[in-house]
């Protein structure tokens, strides 16, 4: 038994097109965790969640899930602890209702009916989406697809969360419901964004990726206020870091 | 878009069960097949099955009109050259002499609008998934129906990504909106394409989520009572206008040679 829960080690990966993605990244996060993986276009973010779920494999390093290497052979393991929330909800939600969505992960897992009906039922609430249950995926608004695509990998009940930019394309309404949420899971969570005030809000520990490495790693309000870091990452300080224009105070003023 | 919405409406037609439904339309769609070029009239008493069934289904007639225009350059593709084969006389309407190629023709169409109709009635009543389903209980092949489902969850998908592209292309072409057929063919590669990468995406998805090749739909049946009738029905109106020639049958006892 490991004591950590994700660990990457020199991992290494180039496109088809020769495109460098990844040039050697490592990182090791342990239980209860929240990660805010950031970084500009293109920097990788995607590319290193595609390895955690085994969409994708290292041409060279290691990736562990648990007590298990992602490797061709585990991957079904590996995927029942992590559950990944795709970018594009019209990718993640393929089946002709949400219910029967939802339910598509808990019915591969093999579990009877009932179980599934109530995961189902779980999950649904959590998102605050029960009211969905019986509508077409297609049909619904950009914010309930995204709270439908949460609680299809929540039915699984994973043990890490892994999403890639969950705040892309709502409005400000359904991204605070989306960060509220976010705060409320106790699972340990990795989200890959470059939203950086939901960062703030939702993860303690930040890891910045610039062209497939990593140029910094620490507590999130450290590594966020480092100005230089961030230029060179393609990103600016978050809103709720930086001092009040009026009054220069620093810190949480926009909370207060 | 979307007719198999309708189906989550509560009618008659809908309560019935989806494989009673698709084994009636199947058998129906096998039997119009069945009659010969020129059994025009024969076809007639058999458009009562989609007719009742829409119905009792309450399907509105304009959704379905509109996808029958869809559907029908395919057979027009097939029948028009059916009035050039047949030029010898067939039939005497009202002192007319109707060559057999019109005659044929006039049936090649009737047959199509009977059985597409009674698909997109199925459709209606069931809803798409709920037929899938319904095929998968009958031994259709698993492969077959996850192809089938994902297209059809897809198509709405893909007819968005083509609409923004041909938009996309018209804001910025403003003496030329339309596409030349050069344009056109870039713009259906990138479609291609695109539709390739989605594919890749979705895969990813579904394999995350534990997708072992087979969809598993939830479907708790049972056949009742107003299924073994609505089958009993079916297999009567099929039964007799393939035994009997009702038309002639009814020109007869109304005395009409």
């Amino acid at each position: 038994m490991s004591h950590h829960l994700v660990a990457m080690e020199d991992v290494h990966y180039r496109y088809l097109d020769g495109t460098p993605a990844l040039c050697g990244v490592s990182f090791t996060l342990h239980h209860g965790e929240s990660l805010g993986l950031v970084g500009g276009n293109g920097a990788g973010k995607s590319t290193v969640l595609l390895h955690l779920a085994g969409v994708l494999f290292p041409q060279r390093g290691t990736v562990r899930v648990g007590d298990w290497p992602v490797t061709p052979g585990t991957v079904a393991h590996v995927r029942r602890s992590l559950g990944m929330v795709f970018q594009d909800p019209d990718d993640q939600l393929f089946m002709p209702t949400v219910e029967e969505d939802v339910a598509f992960g808990p019915t591969n897992l093999g579990l009877p009916p009932e179980e599934v009906r109530a995961r189902v039922e779980t999950a649904l609430d959590r998102v605050g989406a029960q009211h969905l249950l019986a509508r077409p995926p297609y049909r619904l608004s950009g914010g309930e697809k995204r709270a439908v695509s949460i609680a299809t990998v929540l039915a699984m009940s994973p043990d890490i969360l892994v999403m890639d930019e969950p705040s892309s394309g709502l409005d400000p309404a359904s991204r605070r419901g989306l960060v509220d949420q976010l705060r409320a899971f106790e699972h340990t969570k990795i989200v890959a964004s470059h939203d950086l005030d939901l960062v703030v809000e939702v993860c303690r520990r930040t890891i910045v990726l610039d062209r497939g490495r990593v140029t910094a790693d620490g507590p999130t309000r450290e590594i966020l206020a480092r100005g230089d870091v961030l230029a060179r990452a393609r990103l600016e300080p978050p809103q709720g870091l930086r001092s009040c224009p009026r009054c220069g105070a620093v810190g949480d003023w926009h909370l207060a | 878009m979307g007719l198999g919405e309708l189906a989550s409406r509560d009618t008659p037609a809908a309560r019935l069960d989806p494989r009673a439904k698709v084994v009636a339309t199947l058998a129906y769609v096998g039997i119009v097949a069945s009659f010969g070029r020129h059994e025009l009239f024969r076809l007639a008493p058999l458009a009562a099955y989609p007719l009742i069934l829409a119905a009792l289904g309450d399907v509105p007639l304009r959704p379905l009109l509109s996808r029958l225009a869809l559907a029908s350059p395919f057979v027009l593709g097939v029948a028009i050259a059916e009035p050039l084969w047949g030029r010898s006389p067939a039939l005497l309407l009202g002192g007319w002499v109707v060559p057999g190629g019109a005659v044929a023709f006039a049936t090649l169409l009737a047959k199509l609008v009977l059985s597409v109709s009674a698909a997109l009635i199925l459709v209606a009543t069931t809803g798409f998934d709920a037929v899938c389903a319904g095929l998968g209980r009958l031994g259709v092949p698993r492969a077959l129906l996850t192809q089938l489902l994902l297209t059809y969850r897809y198509l709405f998908v893909l007819s968005d990504e083509a609409r923004r592209m041909v938009r996309a292309h018209a804001l910025r072409s403003p003496d030329r909106p339309r596409s030349t057929l050069r344009g056109a063919g870039t713009l259906l590669g990138q479609l291609l394409l695109r539709a390739f990468g989605r594919a890749e995406r979705i895969h990813a998805a579904m394999r995350c989520r534990g997708f072992d090749g087979t969809l598993r739909l939830s479907q708790a049946w049972h056949l009742s009572l107003g299924d073994a009738l609505f089958l009993s029905a079916v297999t009567a109106l099929l039964a007799a206008s393939r035994a009997l020639d009702l038309p002639a049958l009814l020109a007869r006892l109304g005395g009409i040679s």
